[in-house]
């Protein structure tokens, strides 16, 4: 009898289509605009990702998020040294800071300094120059997107293509001068702002007076030290906060997700998605049900058991939930795939495969249910009707 | 006469159907033996419960009281799934509207009876173009129904029908949706074809000009069945210039 379900189903090909359709845009809303969610949570914590090295993260109590800067004393870090368990501890500046470009205007960057000596939490790629460079005299190191983009040289011809920022360029931080000696690849960061990176000894001088400019102090534990052990022994010993990467990571994307309305936004296409792909699906599955409904009135006239038209409705439904939940996840692979190398948010793991799959099966079990439930209280007489 | 010889036998049938507002009776305390071997029509104005008569003879409607015997058995005694095997097993239908699957060729469709019995797909599919080429569809195997005339429709369904062997095949007005020659050529068929001394046939029909293919009509009206006369002197009736 599957092999009737199956002809059934096909049989009519614009309905069948109708149904997959349906099927496909369900699970495509279900699975792309979770993954520009996730993206752009993602981009929240990048900075964070791209610091890879330190176990700890040791910062002003009050810190809510990864931007949410309140500088410490310079003296934090060497109290953070003396602490036991700490193989390194090293200081970073993040702040925002307006470069000067070539025609002018200003342009907001995020200006990162690194341990003058170490260098330690540098951009994750070089793409040109090398790291060591920042050592050079008023060296700085771009972000590709930022020197394509929001660094690049405006054209000298009104409406002119601009120049990308290039090695040996010249910008302009707090009326100080600075050469670009690198260009990295770093992950966008979620305001999009262009990263510029130098040592903590020339960031502080490209940053305002302020009497305290240390943003961070970044700690590596000693080889066999419980990392929860010591940042429970920082936190004691000076009364900071200190988080694991991975803590400070969700510390992060909590504070937007609990303070922006962005998971509200997507949350309701999400569900705006499932709503419309249901009924789409949902109606279209049912309306072939009704309209399949004087054949399986001469199936169960023949002698074929609410059972086995259960099993075809099933297969029926099983089989389009599985092409549309296919090509809706293949369409949002597609998408992330075109949009790699653009602005666009866009994270696709494993999991978001289960959530949509959940919601399809969900809309597909509950389009089968309905019409299930038609077939079972049909009436073979039905088939003497005219 | 012998029980055995008998394919139906119907004692005091009553159907009534509510409709909410109103209850219709729709059958009033009906009787009718058909014999094996017997091609017995039903005929009588629209409304009349001829297709409630028939859908309790096939087992597909329950009467609210009263015995349906089919080849001495009371299907309203059987649970569920013995009445479906029961029917599958022994029941054959044609219906006006043809009601074949329009998403099977003629062979699938005339294989679903026996898929529904348990048979191979392959094997069932086999005995299915036996049959389509006892009706004379031999080279129509893989149309759809939507490729075949009204006739060639009909025939599927009468093979479809044959095609597990039943002892009673229940036919509603088989020839209405056909011109005259056709119509004639379908019931030439079912006589020939379907009508052994092990098997019975039950025709709802409107059509006079299939009257004289019967061997016994019953007529009926309001429910009742008014009388059951044999074919020929009903043929004549219809036939005569003052029923015409």
């Amino acid at each position: 009898m599957n092999h009737i379900a199956l002809k059934m189903l096909m049989g009519d090909r614009g309905k069948y289509i109708g149904i997959v359709m349906g099927l496909t845009f369900a699970s495509l809303i279900m699975t792309q605009q979770p993954a520009i969610f996730l993206g752009l949570m993602t981009r929240t914590f990048s900075f964070i990702s791209d610091v890879g090295l330190p176990d700890i993260w040791v910062m002003d109590a009050k810190v809510q998020f990864v931007d949410d800067i309140k500088p410490l004393q310079d003296t934090e870090l060497y109290r953070v040294r003396g602490i036991s368990g700490v193989e390194w501890a090293m200081p970073m500046y993040k702040g925002m800071l307006k470069a000067r470009l070539a025609d002018g205007t200003f342009q907001t960057c995020i200006v990162v300094g690194l341990d003058d000596a170490t260098l330690i939490g540098g951009p994750p790629v070089m793409l040109e120059g090398s790291l060591e460079d920042l050592r050079r005299s008023d060296g700085v190191i771009v972000d590709i997107d930022g020197a394509k983009d929001k660094l690049a040289k405006p054209s000298v011809i009104p409406g002119g293509k601009s120049t990308p920022l290039k090695m040996g360029d010249n910008l302009e931080l707090n009326d100080r001068r600075a050469i670009v000696v690198g260009i990295a690849k770093v992950t966008r960061t979620f305001q999009a702002q262009p990263v510029v990176y130098t040592t903590y000894s020339r960031a502080k001088s490209y940053a305002p007076r302020e009497r305290k400019l240390l943003s961070f102090v970044l700690v590596k534990a000693i080889k066999g030290q419980n990392v929860a052990e010591l940042v429970q022994r920082i936190k004691a010993s000076t009364g900071l906060a200190a988080y694991t990467q991975e803590d400070f990571k969700t510390l992060t994307y909590q504070y937007f997700m609990k303070n922006t309305g962005i998971p509200i936004n997507f949350g309701i296409s999400v569900l705006l998605g499932f709503i419309v792909g249901a009924a789409i699906a949902g109606q279209t599955f049912y309306n072939f049900t009704l309209e399949n409904l004087r054949q399986f009135g001469v199936l169960k006239a023949m002698g074929t058991s609410n059972w086995v038209l259960l099993r075809m409705i099933l297969l029926q439904a099983v089989l389009v939930g599985t092409i549309g939940y296919g090509m809706g996840v293949g369409l949002t692979a597609l998408f992330g795939y075109a949009m790699r190398n653009t602005i666009l948010a866009f994270r696709f793991p494993w999991q978001l495969l289960i959530f949509s799959g959940a919601g399809v099966s969900l809309i597909c079990v509950f389009a089968a249910l309905i019409s299930i439930l038609k077939v079972i209280r049909l009436e073979p007489a039905i088939v003497f009707k005219g | 006469m012998d029980a055995n010889e008998l394919a139906v036998r119907c004692r005091k049938i009553v159907k009534v159907y509510d409709t909410g507002d109103q209850k219709v009776t729709a059958l009033n305390s009906v009787d009718l033996d058909i014999r094996m071997g017997e091609l017995m029509m039903l005929v009588g104005p629209s409304g009349c419960g001829k297709t409630t008569l028939i859908s309790v003879i096939a087992g597909i409607l329950d009467q609210d009281s009263g015995t349906c015997e089919l080849f001495g058995e009371d299907l309203i005694n059987m649970s569920g799934n013995d009445k479906l095997n029961f029917r599958a097993k022994n029941v054959g239908f044609v219906f006006q509207a043809f009601n074949l699957l329009p998403s099977l060729n003629a062979k699938e469709n005339v294989s679903v009876p026996l898929i529904i019995n348990g048979m191979k797909r392959a094997e069932a599919e086999s005995r299915a173009a036996d049959v389509l080429a006892q009706v004379g569809l031999d080279n129509r195997f893989t149309s759809l129904p939507s490729q075949l005339s009204g006739g060639q429709q009909q025939r599927v369904a009468i093979a479809r029908a044959l095609v597990h062997s039943p002892r009673l095949i229940v036919c509603d007005e088989p020839t209405s949706a056909l011109d005259h020659d056709t119509g004639h050529t379908v019931m030439e068929l079912l006589k020939g074809v379907a009508l052994h001394s092990d098997r019975a046939l039950v025709i709802v029909t409107h059509d006079a000009r299939i009257f004289n293919f019967a061997d016994r009509i019953a007529e009926m009206d309001d429910g009742h069945i008014v009388k059951v006369t044999n074919s020929a002197v009903m043929a004549r009736k219809t036939n005569s210039p003052e029923a015409l």
